[in-house]
């Protein structure tokens, strides 16, 4: 067999990949924002998309659904990070929603806001206009996940419906929408959680510190390492430890759990994701653990 | 790091694709803890004999309530050699259009066959839409080897059987395994039970396949995809056509031409994020420079002035018809080809063929949902296109009904 040396390795097909979604979706739409939440998917996601249109700045705005109740590490890297880029970053805030009276809160103990980022986010986009949302989602993280397409289409009320899905062919994405209906855009579906390390490993990114191994006050429930803060307070008969955690996914503070880790270094979380027997989600998400449709369920209505 | 292997599978709980996947990704570690106890958990509680490992993505509440798979599920796994993207589809009639669309990127298929029963009627048909799919791989597994004995003649009978067949269909490269999915015979290593046998396991076949050179590397072709403008500063004057190189090696100092206008200039200069480079070839994602001030705009090919493609607005393609309502003639069409959309309309349909004995229908007058049929598009603006079998990117286009917006058909330009 013929070797002509014109290979890439599949971090490379993947990041060709995207960057030609990122450019379809920006040459085909009025108005695309990108959801950027600090976390690791969407670093990876914004820098996709800044190779997609250099040396010309990103053509969209980021869109950040803030519950207020996110880790103070993770804000200030998005706004570093939104600074060096000159990026416009515009804010959903549940805090602000839950203020106006448009949504109520669960104030029950153990109760988290990660529902209300639905209503809010829905309600950004549709306040600015918005017609495609790059979203960091990856068919490897959860079932649900596994049967969503590329483009994925929402109607008037933002709601997917996994049966009527287009059929997806080649690289030919099919951008038809009416005013009012909106796309979420999956850059990464087709990346893995090991993907996702090795490239932010190969592009030298910067993450959030949380990520990687510190020490910190704990609580244990149901399972999951909790960390103690104001809005996840031990409740009664719990005990907060100090323990060598790290985060593995980064969301609400009240509904992520930590892993306990001693992974400080890049080349330590890829050496501990490669040979993690517990999926991302399976290990430190409460929210996904609701049913065994739990994610289905909350697409439907509109979620990330 | 290795390359990025695309494989697409289709058939039935019966052949055993859902133990042989299963195998695959436990064997390979890609199965996690959290995933096996759910799908044992949900099997134990629909009274299962045996863990289903199609659980694992039938992951929405239809597949989940009636047991089946309804529409193409991903599931990714690596070795230290390469990683895998696995399109995994039903295999019955009613879903030809999910494997056509699990096909149309697949490096490799995947066909499983019951060594006590040979090959169905359901096994000439994925064989038949991986090569009008052009898929330029096939592997056929002859499962359940250990209900036969691992007899060989059982084996060398299927193989030259497929092999007739497969002759006919123009596949360019065939390998058959004999394998137990159940005992993991051939799945990762060698079995002691085929000594007879002289290839290699279906892992390392999948690790070890060449496929750079199914790439088009001869014929330049790069639709432009986005023009790049900074206009600021320094880079004011930047102008950058941006796309995902379709066929070829694009370099600088090349002569091309753009079409459909027929200016032709030079490239003076191959830009990505990380640095100019010195080529570009599929698939990779770059923005070219060219040294003279043309009008190019999304939608417009870059090839070489001795190397073009067809420039046309009737066209002959087998099309896989996808909607509820059937397609007959004068059925306008939105049509996306490469970066470029255009409307056209049906002229004609020649024939349809029927996908389990191939004969060719030429009474019909409409192609229904599933149907794979030959049709004459004719657009109302020219396309630059290659055939299909020359190059999977420029000759293929999505039918799209102008009223709903959906996607209808999938075309294979001759």
């Amino acid at each position: 067999m013929p070797v002509t040396g014109y290979e890439l390795t599949h971090l490379q097909m993947l990041e060709a990949e995207a960057i030609h979604i990122f450019r379809e979706v920006v040459a085909e739409f009025e108005r695309p924002a990108l959801l950027f939440s600090g976390g690791k998917d969407s670093i990876v996601m914004l820098r996709a998309a800044e190779k997609a249109f250099w040396p010309a700045k990103l053509p969209f705005p980021l869109v950040h659904i803030d519950t207020g109740h996110n880790f103070s590490e993770v804000m200030e890297f998005r706004d570093a990070r939104v600074a060096q880029l000159s990026a416009r970053l515009v804010v959903g805030s549940v805090q602000d929603a839950i203020d106006a009276g448009v949504i109520t809160e669960d104030i029950r103990p153990g109760a988290s806001r990660n529902q209300l980022q639905t209503p809010v986010l829905l309600d950004t986009i549709e306040k600015n206009k918005f017609d495609a949302v790059f979203g960091g989602a990856r068919r490897d993280e959860e079932k649900a996940r596994a049967k969503e397409r590329v483009y994925s289409f929402r109607d008037e009320f933002g709601q997917w419906d996994p049966k009527s899905q287009r059929p997806e062919l080649w690289s030919l994405y099919n951008g038809r929408h009416r005013p009012g209906e909106h796309i979420r855009v999956f850059p990464l579906s087709n990346w893995t959680e090991l993907d996702i390390w090795r490239y932010i490993a190969q592009e030298n990114l910067d993450i959030p510190s949380i990520y990687y191994a510190h020490t910190r006050d704990v609580l244990e429930r149901d399972g999951m390492l909790l960390a103690v803060t104001p809005v996840t307070p031990p409740l009664e008969g719990e005990r907060a430890v100090a323990r060598q955690v790290r985060y593995r996914t980064v969301g609400d503070m009240s509904c992520t759990g930590a892993i306990a880790s001693t992974a400080a270094t890049i080349g330590e979380v890829i050496a501990e994701v490669a040979v993690s027997r517990m999926t991302e989600r399976g290990a430190t998400r409460a929210d996904d653990r609701v049913s065994e449709a739990a994610m289905e369920d909350r697409k439907r209505e509109g979620y990330f | 790091m290795g390359e990025l292997l695309r494989v697409a599978t289709a058939g039935s709980v019966d052949d055993g694709k859902s133990t042989l996947i299963g195998r695959l990704l436990f064997d390979t570690k890609s199965l996690f803890a959290d995933q096996l106890a759910a799908v044992e958990r949900t099997s134990r509680e629909r009274g299962d004999a045996y863990v289903d490992l199609a659980l694992l993505t039938d992951g929405l509440r239809a597949e989940r309530e009636q047991g089946i798979t309804i529409d193409v599920a991903y599931r990714y796994f690596a070795t230290p050699k390469r990683s895998f993207i696995l399109a995994d589809t039903p295999g019955h009639v009613q879903y030809t259009r999910n494997m056509v669309t699990g096909a149309s990127t697949a490096d490799l298929a995947l066909l499983l066959v019951d060594a006590r029963k040979g090959l169905l009627q359901q096994t000439r048909r994925h064989a038949f839409l991986a090569s009008l799919l052009r898929v330029p791989h096939l592997v056929l597994c002859v499962n359940k080897m250990d209900l036969v004995g691992f007899d060989e003649d059982v084996f060398e009978k299927i193989k030259n059987e497929f092999r007739g067949f497969a002759t006919k269909l123009e596949i360019v490269d065939v390998a058959t395994i004999p394998v137990s999915a159940l005992g993991g015979d051939n799945i990762v290593s060698r079995s002691p039970s085929t000594p007879w046998y002289e290839g290699t396991s279906l892992l390392h076949h999948l690790e070890e396949l060449h496929i750079a050179s199914d790439r088009n590397l001869i014929d330049v072709r790069f639709p432009v995809q986005w023009v790049v403008r900074p206009r600021s500063g320094e880079l004011h004057d930047y102008r950058g056509y941006a796309g995902q190189v379709a066929g070829g090696v694009l370099k600088p100092g090349d002569d091309v031409i753009v079409l459909p206008s027929g200016l032709t200039s030079r490239i003076a200069a191959v830009d990505t994020f990380d640095g100019p480079v010195a080529e570009a070839f599929p698939p990779m994602s770059v923005t070219i420079r060219l040294e003279d001030d043309l009008d190019v705009s999304r939608g417009d090919m870059i090839a070489r002035p001795a190397n073009q493609p067809m420039v046309g607005q009737d066209i002959d393609m087998m099309v896989c018809w996808m909607a509820d309502a059937p397609l007959s003639a004068k059925a306008r069409l939105g049509i996306k080809h490469t970066t470029r959309s255009v409307r056209g309309v049906l002229k004609k349909i020649a024939y349809r063929v029927d996908v389990d004995t191939l004969h060719r229908d030429e009474t019909v007058s409409e192609l229904r949902l599933n149907d794979i049929g030959r049709v004459t598009v004719r657009t109302m603006t020219p396309l630059c296109f290659d055939p299909y079998r020359r190059n999977r990117t420029t000759g293929s286009v999505i039918l799209i009904d102008e009223a709903t917006g959906s996607t209808v058909g999938a075309g294979m330009i001759l």
